[in-house]
């Protein structure tokens, strides 16, 4: 079990660097960033202490590694546009994503699991037809044209939760809502064929023959063993939902990392952009790892390979 | 255990007993028997000629302003014959920039997943057929892939690349390859296990001709229905970045730029909004019904 989680986690710092690289080359790839820093028009002066000040006319690898370096010591570098040090614009924003994405998970997983169990259990019945409705719809709608109808119904025409902001509990039902329903087709999908594989099992007939109730054989032996899959995707659905979480938060204006980044970008402000990618891409690594050491840890099958 | 039963329509469906159906026939009955593909295709089939009629579906051109004429609501709530789907703030015509507009997300979704296939069934069926290092270099890469946050990354290329359709396009394929990347390989290592691969390869068969002459036609319905996923997560993806300002640019017909000029009317004006995210919806709906569907008209073995 050792070896395993040292293997993924040496596999999982690999992929994290080359992310970093990757990110930190694209954007200087754009152009010169003195040039997007002074805007179109600069003298040469200008230029000049701008490259000066930040180092831009060192070799890119330098560079990059220089960055590194800082970002394992915690320092991302200052915000071109905020004027602030990255790290403490990005902590500062970074719970409202956290809790927006918690939140969420839990919403898909308090609808997908029940739903997918019970479809399970009587497939073709109308309950698994509205499962089977629910992800169809949900793998086909934009998530930012769900969460404009929501406000415009829960919102605008009942008033029962504040359309924008992140200043109580209520300002986070819709977003809630929009980004779980985004993970819920998967959940609902896997826990559904991972039930019905399950119940064909021999221990599940025997367990029948034995004369257990129907309860008792759904969700104490059954449901067990569907889970474990649904647990690792539970953890890269999290992963994932971080990452868009700027679509939603753009939307509902919470002031999360997200919204962070989309302000970054629209504002041409790179150290944070920079930082933001590669914040987002080490969350979905950290949940991905997180997702294998808990399947490894459940299901022990896994671990021999 | 009467009430556990699986299928949902027997696999073999030749009711002919006198003549047994060819693979091939019992394909086209199976499809034509498959209410997800028939309704999928059908919604595509009608957007693809609105798509590529619609300059002679509506006499108005999806540019031209009029500032007489804005923000006419559509027939159903009370406007005029001549514009009938009503006219956005502007004063152009809705049906007109709707038509114009499916042209472009199905031009954006078949392009970025062309790209996008390229690539990534070039690196599954590598690393599948050669395996060893091949293998640990391309899971390394989806790997990576996969850590990398889409929208963020495309929209900040397209921020830094200007909102062109061609840019959109790229970093929507070259971001996209995943999952062929992720299903060929599989299907590949699959593949490769047969007797027929073994029986080229001794025969002296050059390396392209078995890949493209044995392989590739054997992993070609993953490559059709991944393919068809692909397009339809481009075409929200669009919508999403052009939504947020950082895709495709005004005055631009698109469907995501339609919603995101509706919200500034939210308030006053709903169906704004309701309009192009029906068709974004049906659209991308149609598209998974149709994979989904070529799926299990293929692979009936694989459905549940």
């Amino acid at each position: 079990m050792l070896m395993f989680i040292l293997k993924r986690l040496g596999l999982a710092l690999l992929v994290a660097l080359t992310v970093s690289a990757i990110s930190f080359s694209l954007l200087f790839l754009a152009g010169d960033p003195a040039v997007a820093i002074a805007g179109e028009n600069a003298s040469q002066q200008d230029i000049a202490a701008i490259n000066e000040r930040f180092g831009f006319d060192r070799p890119l690898p330098i560079q990059y590694l220089d960055w590194l370096r800082n970002a394992v010591q915690g320092d991302l570098g200052m915000s071109w546009y905020f004027d602030l040090p990255v790290t403490e614009l990005i902590a500062d924003r970074l719970s409202v994503t956290m809790r927006l994405g918690l939140s969420a998970i839990t919403f898909a997983l308090v609808l997908a699991i029940p739903m997918g169990v019970a479809a399970a259990a009587r497939p073709n019945s109308l309950i698994d037809r509205a499962a089977l409705l629910i992800s169809v719809v949900g793998q086909a709608i934009p998530s930012f044209w769900f969460g404009l109808i929501l406000v415009v119904i829960f919102s605008i025409n009942l008033g029962l939760v504040p359309a924008s902001g992140n200043e109580t509990w209520r300002h986070f039902i819709l977003p809630t809502v929009v980004l779980g329903y985004y993970a819920t087709p998967a959940i609902m999908r896997l826990t559904r064929a991972g039930m019905i594989e399950v119940l064909s099992a021999d221990y599940i007939r025997t367990a029948r023959a034995k004369g257990l109730g129907t309860r008792k054989i759904m969700f104490k032996h059954a449901l067990r063993n569907a889970i474990i899959p649904v647990v690792s995707l539970a953890a890269v659905q999290m992963g994932f939902m971080l990452g868009g979480s700027i679509v939603v938060e753009s939307i509902f204006a919470l002031h999360g990392a997200g919204y962070l980044a989309w302000e970054s970008i629209s504002r041409n402000d790179l150290p944070t952009m920079q930082a933001l990618i590669l914040i987002f891409s080490t969350f979905y690594i950290f949940f991905t790892f997180l997702a294998d050491v808990l399947n490894a840890w459940l299901d022990p099958r896994l671990r021999v390979s | 255990m009467t009430d556990t039963t699986t299928e949902l329509e027997p696999v073999v469906t030749a009711t002919d007993q006198s003549k047994p159906l060819t693979p091939r026939q019992a394909m086209v009955r199976r499809a034509l028997r498959h209410k997800g593909l028939l309704f999928g295709s059908a919604v595509i089939l009608a957007i693809v000629f609105i798509a590529v009629f619609a300059p002679f579906l509506t006499e108005h051109d999806p540019f031209k302003q009029s500032l007489l004429a804005r923000m006419k609501p559509p027939v159903f709530m009370g406007g005029d014959e001549n514009h009938v789907l009503g006219t956005d703030a502007l004063g152009r015509d809705y049906w007109a920039r709707l038509a114009y507009g499916a042209r472009i997300s199905l031009m954006i979704g078949l392009l970025a997943a062309v790209i996008s296939g390229l690539i990534g069934s070039t690196m599954g069926i590598m690393a599948g057929y050669f395996g060893g290092r091949v293998d640990t270099v391309v899971t390394f890469l989806i790997n990576v892939r996969l850590a990398m946050p889409v929208v963020l990354v495309a929209l900040a290329v397209v921020a830094l690349f200007g909102g062109s359709l061609m840019v959109v396009v790229s970093v929507l394929g070259l971001l996209l390859w995943d999952r062929f990347a992720v299903v060929l390989r599989s299907a590949t290592m699959q593949v490769r296990k047969q007797e027929y691969v073994a029986a080229a390869e001794v025969l002296g068969a050059s390396l392209p001709r078995i890949l493209i002459k044995d392989i590739l036609p054997n992993v070609m319905n993953h490559l059709i229905v991944i393919f068809t996923l692909e397009m339809a997560h481009a075409i929200i993806l669009e919508a999403a970045l052009s939504f947020l300002g950082l895709g495709v640019q005004p005055p631009t017909p698109s469907w995501g730029l339609m919603i995101s000029e509706g919200k500034e009317m939210l308030l006053f004006e709903p169906w704004m909004i309701t309009i192009p995210g029906i068709a974004l919806f049906l659209l991308v709906l149609a598209i998974n019904m149709m994979g989904d569907g070529i799926r299990d008209v293929t692979a009936p073995e694989g459905r549940n």
